[in-house]
């Protein structure tokens, strides 16, 4: 029953990815293209909520539902990883206009196009897990 | 209620609602990353057998793979009841670059153009579909995360790393948008 509390979390989070339309391949173009302030609207106010967010939990040392505290553990602290991981990323969400999110999403949404999506991103991340090794971080 | 959520939200109501999301998460002991779950899903399939990567307790995820199956059932309600009846308001000047591109635009989320089946199962198509999934799941693991990890996740904890993974996710971005774009779909 545990799960049921997550299910619900994704429903809803699926639901503001639709309807946000940051899901949308047409408005990842407009993004890419500095077109519009809408998905840097949503990205910044997403951002800067959090970092209000992340102070108070931070300040008030909350606790989560099964009364831990709530930590934040600080990324490796190296450049090479998040440039190239991030471009090559970068790549792949303006080619098919999702990042892994809306991937699904999508799917939901009835664009049955994406299991292709999936299937590539899968491969990728089963590659990645195989030549980790010889890769700069 | 139904017709305010069947309406356009405004991109700050958006964006309030994606932090509610990593919140919630926060407050169930969890951090929100989505593209972790491909890994999660590449260990239940058996991929430990061929790399340490995925020798990890999977079980100890599947929380995520239950947001995950959840957000596939939001999409779903989002397109079958909260749908506006206006069409996408996609600026004029990314309506005119994608005309020049042979992609019209259409109103909807998606552009049917080249979200179809038979586009897909041309060469341009699987390099577009296939090529860039292979991009998103490769990148996102390199890179540690993706947008809900480093670009919300990550800066709101103001991390450095995540910056820098932005930034590449820009970089990537622009290459295909300005570069490959404009050769494939000449």
């Amino acid at each position: 029953m545990k799960a049921i509390k997550y299910i619900l979390t994704g429903i809803v989070f699926g639901i503001i990815m639709t309807k946000s339309e940051a899901v949308s391949w047409y408005r990842i173009q407009e993004m890419f293209r500095f077109q519009s302030f809408f998905m840097y609207g949503i990205i910044g106010t997403a951002v800067i909520t959090g970092i209000i967010v992340v102070a108070l939990i931070r300040r008030f040392h909350a606790k989560d539902i099964s009364g831990q505290p709530i930590e934040f553990y600080p990324k490796e602290k190296t450049w090479k990883k998040y440039l190239f991981g991030g471009t090559i990323f970068g790549l792949g969400w303006a080619m098919t206009g999702a990042c892994p999110g809306p991937v699904f999403v999508l799917l939901g949404c009835g664009y049955s196009v994406m299991l292709v999506v999936i299937v590539g991103a899968l491969l990728g991340t089963f590659t990645y897990g195989l030549i980790r090794d010889r890769l700069p971080h | 209620m139904s017709a305010f959520l069947s309406q356009d939200w405004p991109w700050y109501v958006s964006g309030l609602a994606i932090a509610g999301i990593m919140t919630a998460l926060f407050f169930f002991g969890k951090t929100f990353g989505f593209s972790s779950n491909l890994r999660n899903i590449c260990a239940m399939f058996g991929a430990g057998r061929f790399a340490s990567f995925f020798r990890f307790d999977w079980k100890a995820k599947q929380w995520n793979l239950w947001f995950l199956v959840g957000s596939i059932i939001g999409g779903y309600i989002a397109i079958h009841f909260l749908k506006s009846p206006e069409p996408l308001n996609l600026s004029a000047a990314t309506i005119a670059d994608l005309q020049k591109l042979h992609i019209p635009f259409d109103g909807q989320l998606e552009p049917a153009a080249i979200f179809n089946w038979q586009f897909l199962l041309t060469g341009k198509g699987l390099l577009l579909f296939l090529g860039g999934g292979f991009l998103i799941g490769f990148g996102t693991r390199y890179a540690g995360g993706c947008t809900s990890g480093h670009a919300i996740t990550g800066l709101s904890q103001l991390q450095w790393p995540s910056l820098i993974a932005v930034i590449g996710f820009f970089i990537g971005g622009l290459i295909v948008t300005f570069g490959l774009f404009p050769i494939l779909f000449k």
